[in-house]
């Protein structure tokens, strides 16, 4: 599904990912861990195609088309999700409002019918149930005056709303509790799905406990320095990263 | 005495000659200004005497004014002695002969907006015989509205049907010795609109959609007054959100409302006036004087306006809170694009006990445009337990254009409460990221943050209308952002 070839990139001049190569099937779920600065977050946006991260070389190949060649608005229709770090906030924005604009912006670019409100209602109703949500949530404008938690599990409840094919969860764990990190991990949990690759960037082992990866890579210097699977996540736990860089320098 | 051309010199003293008899050839009076041109306004349109002695005070005055300087605008100087002061209707013959004949672009932009399909002919200047629809529908409205005792009609209508009214409340609200703006347009305004609510009544529509057909040709210096008596109401709607064509330059518009007890005057505003092009050549000088007089107890007059026009818009639509708790409002957005510039804010001057003011102002400023918010509350000794909540926000599209904030605060009573919250942000790339990557255009995606930041201000509006403001903003702002 996702194929990133010695990808580089650079932020405001200064070069991030040197050389990143990671392969992503449908069905799977990888983690990227690192130290800060590694690069992770610079990945996650790069995929995104946010403004200010520029790609200096290398390739990504998303379900045989050069995802790089797409506007962020496009990938974002062909199915590539971000769950933001910080979720930003939109005054007087119905939430339920750019959901469903967002939803049906997607489906016309598939070529389905557009859901109308009531359609649109019992959907992410449904979802909201799942997340735990109150229906409160709808009327409130874009993460206005959510609480940091509130914000991570609205990302999700989009990623519910939304089902892409492949979901880049920027650094979801930060911030919450252990109560709200359960219910997080457990909605993205029911997301997985034999179609849809979920790409977890996290700092901390601890999500890892609730959503199991089928692999862990870790990000250093801007590159994949280390691959294996939910035991390496355990061992950097324990020992830290830095004997992932001296493993890979050496 | 400003001097005129020979050819006014010409043309009046031929008209003299005639004593004043309305057998003219000429449709417009040659430009510039003097009290012959004046005469010759007031007598063309058959006006009693005391109306053409207002004029003449008015201009006397204006003599002794100069243009201000103080608004946070820049223009080269207008010459006022090259503006033409009357311009009889223009026959339609010239016109386009239907909507065939009109610049593409300009319908496009109907189209956009969601102008009916009758209505476009008309605002694209077709010849309105051939519009049989729009005409009956204004007919039967006219109907409703006699049937309810409400009088609307054309300013000129009103000066020759009902002379006792516009005598009785003519100025009373903006004197014409108010600022160099409104003493000219007291000297000079040729039509404009008159709305008279009788007590007790409530006016049985929004007065829109008609005003919005029998609006054009009303003329740059235009005049309205509204007068709701005792425990009416009344909803008021003027401009469009279709650009207008205009070929005059200069706007010097003058509106007085008058609430008396227990009356009530929503006055919304949809202003569109050609803002000049992307390198801010052209465009229509706005200057406007708007002022509402609670001078019934609990009377309340309530002032929404989107403002997208106009090169430079100059305008404070006000409220003198003279009844006892008497409320007045002020909702504002206004748009700034290209080299466009605005000025605008509001006055409330609180008199009668227990007076209200609430003031929402929303500035969105784009390209190279500046946009300032300048408002007055004023607070009088006699006005106690007067309270007041200004709420002021910037919105910055880019990084060349700029927002100002004046705000002046006279409190002269010691139990008023005045609260003034202030906010300026830039419309996020982080905002517009995060709903890229929820898959809408770019577009929509700016349409969907500016009209989230102008909620407060669009859900004032009358409902069919919200929906075009909302269009219209995407339209002025089209090309904004990328």
């Amino acid at each position: 599904m996702l194929s990133i070839n010695n990808l580089q990139a650079s932020v405001g001049g200064k070069q991030i990912l040197n050389g990143l190569d990671l392969e992503v099937e449908a069905g799977q779920v990888h983690a990227i861990m690192g130290p800060n600065g590694s690069g992770k977050s610079t990945l996650a946006n790069v995929l995104a195609g946010r403004e200010g991260y520029e790609v200096t070389g290398g390739s990504v190949v998303y379900r045989d088309q050069d995802l790089l060649e797409l506007a962020p608005e496009e990938r974002a229709r062909e199915g590539v999700f971000l769950a933001f770090q910080y979720p930003v906030e939109i005054p007087g924005v119905n939430n339920a409002y750019l959901l469903k604009a967002a939803l049906n912006a997607q489906r016309k670019h598939r070529g389905e019918p557009e859901l109308d409100a009531f359609e649109f209602l019992a959907l992410v109703k449904d979802r909201m149930k799942l997340m735990g949500m109150d229906e409160s949530f709808l009327n409130r404008g874009v993460n206005e005056g959510f609480s940091g938690g509130e914000k991570k599990r609205n990302e999700i409840l989009q990623m519910a709303v939304l089902e892409p094919r492949l979901a880049v969860l920027d650094e979801t764990d930060s911030g919450l509790d252990i109560d709200a990190l359960r219910i997080v991990a457990g909605g993205v949990n029911s997301l997985r799905s034999a179609d849809r690759a979920i790409v977890l960037v996290t700092h901390y082992q601890r999500l890892l406990d609730y959503i199991e990866p089928d692999f862990v890579h870790v990000l250093s210097g801007g590159r994949i320095v280390k691959t294996g699977d939910k035991d390496l996540a355990l061992e950097l736990e324990s020992r830290g990263y830095d004997w992932t860089r001296e493993a890979a320098s050496a | 005495m400003a001097t005129h051309t020979p050819e006014v010199e010409d043309f009046i003293g031929k008209k003299y000659k005639h004593g004043f008899v309305t057998e003219i050839d000429a449709d417009t009076v040659a430009p510039g200004l003097d009290e012959d041109v004046i005469r010759f306004i007031s007598s063309k349109k058959g006006e009693p005497s005391f109306l053409l002695e207002w004029r003449l005070q008015a201009y006397r005055h204006w003599l002794t004014m100069t243009e201000p300087k103080w608004a946070h605008v820049h223009h080269q100087p207008i010459d006022y002695q090259a503006i033409s002061y009357y311009s009889a209707p223009k026959s339609k013959k010239d016109g386009p002969k239907s909507l065939d004949e009109v610049d593409p672009k300009l319908l496009e932009t109907y189209e956009k907006l969601g102008i009916p399909l009758h209505e476009r002919a008309i605002l694209a200047g077709v010849a309105v015989d051939a519009v049989f629809d729009s005409v009956s529908v204004a007919t039967t409205f006219k109907a409703k509205l006699a049937e309810a005792g409400v009088i609307f009609c054309s300013f000129s209508e009103a000066v020759r049907d009902h002379p006792d009214l516009i005598e009785q409340y003519l100025g009373t609200v903006v004197p014409y010795s108010d600022n160099f703006f409104a003493a000219l347009n007291s000297a000079v305004f040729t039509d404009g609109s008159f709305v008279f609510v009788p007590k007790g009544v409530r006016c049985p529509m929004e007065l829109s959609t008609y005003f919005r057909i029998n609006a054009a040709n009303t003329g740059q210096f235009e005049r309205t007054l509204i007068v709701a008596e005792e425990s009416s109401h009344v909803s008021y709607l003027e401009g469009c959100t279709a650009p207008m064509r205009d070929e005059n330059q200069l706007h010097a518009a003058v509106v007085e409302l008058v609430a008396l007890d227990d009356a009530e005057i929503k006055y919304s505003t949809v202003q569109n006036w050609y803002p000049g092009d992307e390198n801010g050549i052209g465009g229509i000088y706005n200057f406007v004087t708007k002022r509402g007089d609670c001078r019934g107890h609990r009377s309340k007059i309530s002032w929404t306006q989107v403002e997208t026009g106009s090169a430079i818009t100059w305008k404070y639509p006000s409220c003198v809170l003279r009844g006892d708790h008497s409320v007045g409002e002020f909702y504002s957005v206004a748009v700034a694009n290209n080299y466009q510039q605005a000025d605008t804010g509001t006055k409330m001057i609180h008199i009668g006990r227990g007076t209200r003011s609430t003031i929402v102002s929303k500035g969105i400023s784009a390209g190279k445009a500046q946009n300032s918010y300048r408002g007055l509350v004023k607070i009088l000794p006699s006005a106690d337990g007067a309270r007041n909540y200004t709420q002021c926000d910037s919105l910055l599209m880019g990084d060349r254009c700029g927002a100002h904030t004046f705000p002046y605060i006279e409190a002269k009573n010691p139990t008023a409460h005045v609260e003034h919250e202030a906010t300026t942000s830039k419309i996020g790339e982080d905002q517009l990221f995060y709903c890229l990557q929820r898959g809408l255009s770019e577009e929509d995606a700016v349409n969907m943050i500016v009209n989230g930041f102008c909620k407060d201000v669009f859900r004032e509006l009358p409902m069919e209308f919200a929906v075009e403001a909302q269009n219209l903003l995407s339209v002025s702002l089209e090309g904004a952002v990328g």
